[in-house]
């Protein structure tokens, strides 16, 4: 009997997916193993019957649940329950489904916010009102899938990288379970380090690193130590995959931006990486936009309304004029 | 498998049925991108008397993206797409170039396209391959369990064999030279975060040839196993006749996927042309109260906004097939060969639906020409890629033809730099009053007198997947 395997994205972009397909010739090893019985980007199994003929939502049974995304309305949290009431393992595949990942930015707005933005004041749109049938309610922010439903298995990633996604499921056909890197970025990181002191504020990226093009990384300096902000030291490991690269945004020379999540899965990215900034003797007040260090993990409370009450590690909005 | 868990109860929910029989549900739309609804309303005698797509969710971009400092957007709005993740990080630059009145070196403009159409390469094989094929390989009819590249790999394993291989081609190219395939970070405002060196050059040049050869292979495999093969019937699924807007080469009107005028033609062929910065002087969006996506429509006709079949009013189309309608020529040889055989068949414009998957093959070829020609250049190693950019106030609009349509980025910033005001219009946001209207013209076609069956929706959906959105 081939393992099955149910997955929905939910609050989402698609790109977990695709990593999935970007495993190459293991994708199709893989489907000698595995029997999908739900799949809505490569397989056509409906909520209301084939014939749309049913009037709830319905997740056929699977050994393996895999949901990407976060969840923004009452019918992503249905979908979200459903799998995890016919599935034995719920996977939460990539960053949104982990911590909120980018669309949970929208926790610092109000529905209201967005809806007068998008619908009424866009510089093309007819003005009207914001839609109201049959379309689902939003809920009050974007949640993580562990916020609302109990996840067996975390696989972090903007989108996770294809090695990992591969043996995730080779590890889960074992019967074992998987396990995510427990490093940071920097940890994994080869560029050179020289130590504390040189650099007391954070320049913006708008000019390029400092870096010699036909040399090795190892030769480059650290990004952060040149100034740049760096999100390698509060950021899980795990976006070079398996086999020896080093973090993607670093081999472009771009400096990371936290798309894996905090290093521990209840780790705070932004009170982390303030810390490592003030202990390193970097005036943090350099960061031009503080609420960003948490552009990926705004779920489970972190990022909330402007308006609300500051919550536990949020900034302040705090925006330095640019440095010229 | 290792533990066993209890399985939880399962939640009961609220009706979707809209209190009546008389409504068909379609959901998830699959084999698509995005997250969509198809209701078909049928009358007392079981003949369809509305369709309607709806779109079910939207995540705020343009709100979130407020105040924050425009150099880092484009590293946040690829979030809005992971299938064309590349065409939103250059969009975005381009319009934070145009805030901080930044200029691009030439070749860091290069490195930007070349990615860019590369990515159009792998996002065309996805299209193609995994999602539409399975419909006229396998069957609209066949069983809907093994309806799909899994049933592909069982019933033509080499021929799977061979398209994973290229994606996973594509997608390795673009990783070793780029970074992150998926979520790029290496388009910057002012250029390109690093140059390109010759080994690298070699390298590419090696696997764009193999994806230019798969290419050829593909538009034969698809004239001759798909389109010859398939019905008439299935040929006029979705048929409609609308407007084109796509993007051409301002010296000869040439197909282009990365910068130029916006031509946005009428269904009889008569077309504006007007530059990026322009747009909202053509284009006007729609909304209605069933669904979250708007309806963008050409404002600039003076003819308001309609859906109704037999007369639309302002409706056009994106995509491959828009863009091969709307250029006069392709400036690349084996693209160009296809482009005149297919406008000799099927005329200019061509309006048939399911002409999107023949134009897709087309702009595949082009794709993979265009890749080979940029790393040909013989500066394209040069080493000055980005220039500096100083944050401050304007405003920028970035477009590039991303795989579904025309994508536009419309930021303006304040003094810092920061993001005050956003406004997209993304490719497929473009086909959705198009996309609602062949899906209703197909069930019109297809559902009569209450008879309904599994592969007669799946062909309804069919008009929803010509258009990739």
């Amino acid at each position: 009997m081939p393992v099955t395997v149910a997955a929905e994205s939910l609050s989402s972009c698609a790109g977990c997916e695709i990593s999935m397909l970007n495993m190459g010739g293991l994708f199709l090893e893989l489907l000698k193993e595995i029997r999908i019985v739900h799949m809505p980007l490569l397989f056509d199994h409906k909520y209301f019957g084939q014939a749309g003929e049913e009037n709830f939502i319905g997740i056929p049974e699977a050994d393996i649940g895999i949901v990407s995304g976060g969840i923004r309305n009452e019918e992503q949290l249905e979908v979200a329950l459903k799998v995890r009431a016919q599935c034995r393992i719920l996977v939460a595949l990539g960053t949104c489904a982990t911590h909120g990942g980018i669309p949970a930015l929208m926790n610092r707005y109000s529905d209201e916010d967005l809806f007068r933005r998008y619908y009424r004041t866009s510089e093309t749109t007819e003005a009207a009102a914001p839609p109201n049938e049959v379309v689902p309610r939003f809920l009050d922010r974007t949640y993580a899938l562990d916020e609302k439903a109990r996840v067996d298995v975390y696989m972090a990633g903007c989108p996770p990288h294809p090695d990992y996604l591969g043996a995730m499921f080779q590890t889960l056909l074992d019967g074992q379970w998987p396990e995510m890197p427990t490093k940071s970025v920097c940890d994994t990181c080869p560029t050179r380090r020289e130590g504390k002191g040189n650099v007391q504020k954070i320049r913006r990226f708008t000019r390029s690193a400092r870096f010699q093009n036909e040399k090795p990384l190892s030769e480059m300096k650290c990004l952060l130590e040149q100034g740049l902000l760096c999100m390698g030291p509060v950021t899980r490991a795990g976006c070079a995959g398996l086999h020896g690269n080093v973090p993607m945004c670093i081999s472009a020379r771009v400096p990371c931006r936290g798309c894996f999540g905090p290093v521990k899965q209840d780790g705070n990215q932004l009170l982390d990486m303030l810390n490592a900034l003030a202990s390193n003797g970097i005036d943090v007040r350099s960061i031009p936009d503080r609420h960003s260090l948490l552009r990926f993990s705004g779920a489970h409370g972190r990022l909330i309304r402007a308006s609300g009450r500051s919550p536990k590690g949020e900034g302040r909005d705090v925006r330095s004029p640019a440095e010229h | 498998m290792g533990k066993a868990f209890q399985i939880e109860p399962a939640d009961t929910t609220q009706n979707h049925g809209e209190g009546a029989r008389k409504v068909i549900n379609i959901q998830p739309v699959t084999r698509i991108e995005g997250h969509a609804r198809i209701a078909v309303h049928l009358d007392d005698e079981g003949n369809v008397a509305d369709a309607r797509v709806h779109i079910m969710s939207m995540r705020g971009f343009e709100k979130f993206i407020e105040g924050r400092p425009a150099e880092e957007v484009p590293r946040i709005v690829t979030r809005i797409c992971g299938i064309c993740p590349w065409q939103h990080h250059v969009a975005s630059s381009k319009a934070v170039d145009g805030c901080f009145g930044a200029s691009v070196p030439s070749v860091g403009r290069k490195l930007r396209e070349l990615m860019q159409v590369m990515a159009h390469i792998n996002d065309k094989i996805l299209h193609f391959f995994f999602l539409a094929a399975p419909d006229f390989l396998l069957g609209s009819d066949s069983e809907y369990s093994v309806r799909n590249i899994m049933g592909i790999a069982e019933k033509s394993p080499k021929l799977a064999e061979k398209v994973v291989q290229m994606r996973y081609l594509g997608q390795m190219m673009m990783e070793r030279f780029a970074g992150k395939a998926i979520h790029p970070v290496a388009v910057v405002p002012g250029g390109f975060s690093k140059p390109m060196v010759e080994s690298e050059r070699q390298e590419l040049l090696a696997g764009s040839r193999q994806q230019l050869e798969f290419a050829r292979y593909a538009m034969d495999f698809a004239k001759s196993r798909v389109f010859s093969a398939t019905d008439p019937t299935t040929k006029r699924i979705g048929d409609i006749t609308t407007g084109f807007l796509g993007t051409v080469n301002p010296a000869d009107g040439s197909l282009n996927l990365y910068e130029g005028l916006l031509r946005l033609m009428r269904p009889d062929g008569s077309f504006h042309e007007f530059s990026s910065r322009e747009y909202a002087d053509f284009i006007g969006e729609h909304v209605e109260p069933w669904s979250y996506g708007k309806f963008p429509f050409a404002h600039a006709w003076g003819e308001g906004f309609s859906m109704d079949l037999e007369q639309p009013r302002g409706v056009y189309r994106t995509n491959c097939l828009a863009r091969i309608n709307v250029a006069d020529c392709i400036d690349t040889p084996l693209a160009q060969a296809e482009l005149v055989e297919f406008r000799s068949e099927f005329g200019r414009p061509a309006q048939s639906t399911m002409l999107y998957h023949r134009a897709r093959l087309i702009e595949l070829l082009h794709a993979c020409e265009k890749v080979v020609e940029l790393l040909e250049s013989p500066d394209i190693t040069d080493p000055r890629v980005r220039d500096e950019v100083w944050p401050r106030a304007g405003r920028g609009v970035g477009c590039v033809e991303a795989p579904r349509g025309t994508l536009i980025h419309d930021y303006s910033t304040d003094e810092s730099g920061c993001i005050t005001r956003a406004n997209l219009i993304v490719g497929t946001t473009h086909n959705l009053a198009p996309i609602n209207m062949s899906v209703k013209k197909a069930a019109r076609d297809l559902i009569q007198n209450g008879k309904v069956d599994e592969g007669l929706l799946n062909r309804v959906e069919m008009a929803v997947r010509a258009y990739d959105p």
